[in-house]
């Protein structure tokens, strides 16, 4: 992993887009686009903020370093450490725990072969344990980057990695093949909608 | 104005008050951490719960707006057990490390656990424990100890208005600190110490040396800057152990900067404790017999018009009537009180005055700086300045003084340095005098930096046709024309007329006249900060409490008593007369400094007319009324003062300090000084490009 560098500066594109943030806010109210602009610098940066990067967006903000420090840090979607090219985060809240998101993690620990908070040697994965991620409907699931993927079991999180490892793009969403987060055994109502619209009326 | 009723009795108070600060007016005490009446409410420690009828949960009083018939109670078993819940939940991550914990025995947290805490603890879980960080030398931290209520950093970006302190992280990973390990960089970062509520920030040089219970506490008034902020000196047996600010509205709120709170080591070091006289070229002990023998001798063989005497920056008004009432006796015509030799002009009191007075700062609209840094100069002041600034509404520039670019803690626009600005300004041509023109209480403070040199007093002349020009007299009460002094002394000094009589030399008078033999003989009061290179071999009486530059080149050094050892009086910048107190005995032999010249006049025939300090004390108002009016303000009538002319080109002055944290002999002789010193010419050459 490298050290973090002593400075940052954003690619013209990226500097682009951050005026364009920026401009959202009225006169004055600047400092609201340190969000978006920390997003940014991480995007940028490898998935990760070094401090350098804090910095840099506090200047274009003009505002005390310590308060991007204290958004950044409270924030847990601003990684202050390097991260893998693959950021894997496995949600573990009460649902997804229900639903077996003890396999989930399990099968992530075999194929990655790293623990939570760790980082596989050659960089490409980082494994994390992520609080309630919204997805409730389709837990287990984790994220990986910013695709989520859902019903998730020991098996199919394996395929979802090693399809990673050999960077091919696996199918994000439900594992399972059901859309979106429809009932899990079909549907249950509304099943003619769009095919007998004849008969509806 | 809202009417409620708290536990029972009805008041009725202002609109706008918490219902926390309508139970002080009450006389009920509410507990509190997070809450402090000059800093924002953050409303975070939960511990000012109240009952509020009709509401569903106990309210946080320093949050809660007063409102009309609301029903407060305050000491319900209701509400003891809820502050007991909050105390319980404080107290989980808090170690009991009070026996070691340098806040014990003035620690709210301890006080409040008195009446809240409860005799064991429920937690069996692990205690968090956080790393401490380096706040620079003044502050040590056990952060462990913090119970997260953010009074510091809120004084940091508040009122100091150095925002490099913050709350990093979440929930229980949350801490107190900068981030980055870095020093802090504010003149006023020792008041973080009195607002800690508990032990985890202390002050770093008085760490493990003395418990409160054991000190004796005495009011008195601090003179390492001219503000004359009012202190109390925490003394056991003759030694200070600490200074802490006392609270005057009127001049420092409740702050002091770091020097006058941590320069007290200076106190013990490098004091003389015995009279010297210079046998053979070698300082030696004497006596005080022996010591004022040499110097009877001297002024024997000496014309009066060849014997000379100058106040230094901390020198008492008592001592300086004696001195001044001495020479005149002796019959010679210079004494001046101005070492530093600025062209303040004593015709008129008003221009040498803070006349807009500290607090008035509050009520300005506009601000001119000429040729001052009041940040290094009077940091409580600047923090003043600041807070009328955090306000809204009010313009400030700086002609010279700082540089461009330079941290005042507030906005302001740099106008350059250039004297030509000032004619500008006083002709009403500068757009800034537009602004000052245009405001009704517009105000000026010129620096000590400004007035030096030989167009020192054009400078003073044109600052007062800035002031008229510009309308800042005679609006009614308001006068915006202010010195800001940078010694205790000075302003007592030119009230009592401690100035070159007629045909007497001035300062740089008396050191080109002793390079070039015309003076026999100079007395030093505590003078430290003049070229003593230019004494030539005139004969050097120093009379001071450290071997500073004066006391190295002196003939006859007589030991003199430090602001923490005599009952004396000082004029801060405003003008206020205020008195400081004996805390601590001189050390050895030294005495109080207007005996040491009473005690001299005799020796040398001129017996002066006073015997203890009330009579000295009657002397002063005889020479200056002034002196009768204690702790106050007196407004000065406006007058003619300063030279007329233009100024030939050139720039304003700098700021007459260059290290805030040495700046007289006190400040030299401390080790904690010293390391400040250290560590902000250190952390300039580690800055990273994102400080300041």
């Amino acid at each position: 992993m490298s050290g973090a560098p002593e400075t940052f500066t954003f690619t013209p594109e990226n500097a682009e887009a951050a005026k364009s943030v920026i401009a959202k806010y009225p006169d004055g109210w600047h400092e609201s686009a340190v969000m978006p602009l920390l997003d940014l610098a991480q995007r940028q940066h490898d998935g990760w903020l070094p401090r350098a990067a804090m910095d840099a967006v506090a200047e274009i903000l003009s505002m005390p370093p310590i308060r991007v420090y204290e958004v950044a840090t409270f924030y847990t979607m601003y990684n202050l450490q390097p991260v893998g090219k693959h950021h894997v985060q496995v949600c573990t809240n009460l649902p997804c725990w229900l639903r077996g998101s003890e396999d989930v993690v399990g099968a992530c620990r075999k194929t990655l072969g790293i623990d939570i908070g760790m980082t596989t040697e050659n960089g490409m994965f980082t494994l994390s344990e992520a609080e309630c991620l919204g997805a409730c409907a389709n837990a287990p699931m984790m994220q990986i980057g910013d695709d989520y993927y859902e019903d998730l079991d020991a098996d199919s999180t394996t395929k979802v990695l090693k399809l990673l490892k050999s960077g091919g793009k696996p199918k994000t969403g439900s594992q399972t093949g059901r859309h979106t987060s429809e009932p899990a055994g079909g549907l249950t109502s509304l099943k003619n909608l769009g095919k007998d619209e004849g008969e509806a009326k | 104005m809202p009417k409620l009723t708290i536990n029972g009795m009805e008041i009725e108070v202002e609109p706008g008050l918490t219902v926390l600060q309508a139970c002080e007016l009450a006389g009920i005490e509410i507990p509190r951490f997070c809450y402090h009446e000059r800093l924002s409410v953050a409303g975070n420690c939960r511990m000012c719960l109240v009952h509020m009828e009709r509401a569903p949960k106990p309210v946080a009083s320093c949050a809660m707006p007063v409102g009309e018939g609301m029903v407060i109670e305050t000491d319900t078993p209701e509400v003891r057990k809820m502050r007991k819940g909050v105390m319980e939940f404080l107290l989980i991550n808090h170690p009991l490390d009070c026996p070691i914990c340098d806040q014990g025995g003035e620690c709210d947290l301890q006080d409040q656990a008195m009446g809240y805490g409860t005799d064991r603890g429920r937690y069996l879980e692990n205690k968090r424990a956080v790393k401490d960080k380096n706040l620079g030398p003044l502050i040590k931290t056990i952060m462990t100890r913090c119970i997260h209520c953010t009074r510091c950093i809120r004084f940091a970006t508040e009122v100091a208005g150095v925002q490099e302190l913050g709350a990093t992280g979440r929930g229980e990973n949350m801490e107190v600190g900068t981030y980055v390990e870095k020093a802090l960089t504010s003149e006023l970062s020792g008041n973080m110490i009195d607002l800690c509520p508990v032990g985890a920030l202390t002050s770093k040089p008085y760490a493990f040396t003395a418990r409160p219970w054991e000190l004796k506490k005495t009011e008195s008034i601090d003179v390492l800057d001219a503000v004359g902020c009012n202190i109390r000196v925490d003394t056991r047996g003759a030694e200070v152990m600490r200074i802490l600010p006392r609270i005057n509205e009127d001049v420092n709120e409740e702050w002091i900067s770091d020097k006058t709170r941590f320069a007290c080591d200076g106190l013990g070091r490098q004091r003389l404790d015995q009279p010297y006289v210079r046998r053979d070229g070698k300082l030696e002990p004497a006596t005080w017999d022996e010591a004022f023998a040499a110097i009877a001798d001297k002024v024997k063989a000496s014309a009066p018009k060849k014997i000379a005497a100058i106040a230094g920056d901390m020198a008492c008004a008592e001592s300086m009537m004696a001195l001044k009432d001495l020479m005149t006796g002796l019959g010679t015509p210079h004494i001046d009180c101005r070492q530093d030799g600025t062209k303040l002009d004593a015709s008129s009191r008003s221009g040498y005055l803070f006349n807009s007075t500290i607090a008035g700062i509050g009520g300005a609209d506009a601000l001119l700086l000429i040729g001052t840094n009041p940040r290094i100069e009077a940091p409580v002041l600047n923090a003043r300045i600041r807070k009328r600034s955090i306000r809204g509404g009010f313009q400030v520039a700086a002609v010279g003084g700082v540089e461009e670019g330079a941290d005042l803690t507030y906005d302001y626009e740099h106008l350059g340095a250039d004297t030509g600005v000032l004619h500008s300004l006083s002709e009403g041509k500068h757009p800034f005098a537009k602004v000052l023109k245009k405001t009704d209480k517009a105000m000026l403070v010129i620096g000590q930096g400004a007035l030096t040199g030989p167009d020192g007093g054009k400078v003073l002349g044109l600052a007062r046709a800035i002031a008229e020009s510009c309308g800042m007299v005679n609006k009614g009460a308001w006068n915006g024309f202010n010195v800001l002094h940078t010694a205790a002394a000075r302003v007592g000094g030119l009230d009592l007329g401690f100035l070159p009589g007629r045909d007497g030399y001035d300062v740089e008078g008396m050191l080109s006249a002793a390079e070039s033999g015309k003076l026999d003989m100079v007395y030093l009061l505590g003078a430290d900060e003049i070229d003593m290179s230019r004494l030539g071999s005139a004969f050097v009486v120093y009379q001071g409490h450290h071997g500073d530059a004066g006391a190295h080149r002196a003939d006859v050094v007589l030991p003199g008593a430090a602001y923490t050892e005599k009952n004396s009086t000082f004029v801060n910048t405003e003008g206020r007369v205020q008195r400081t107190h004996l805390a601590a005995f001189p050390p050895g032999e030294a005495r109080e400094d207007w005996t040491i010249v009473r005690a001299l006049s005799d020796v040398l025939g001129h017996t002066l007319a006073y015997n203890d300090l009330s009579e000295v004390r009657g002397r002063l108002v005889e020479a200056n009324p002034i002196f009768l009016s204690l702790d106050e303000a007196t407004p000065a009538a406006w007058g003619d003062f300063g030279e007329q002319g233009r100024l030939g080109g050139g720039t304003v002055g700098s700021t007459a300090i260059d290290n805030f944290y040495m700046t007289d002999p006190i400040s030299r002789a401390s080790a904690t000084m010293a390391r400040c010193t250290e560590t902000r010419s250190g952390g300039q050459q580690d800055k990273t490009g994102t400080d300041g």
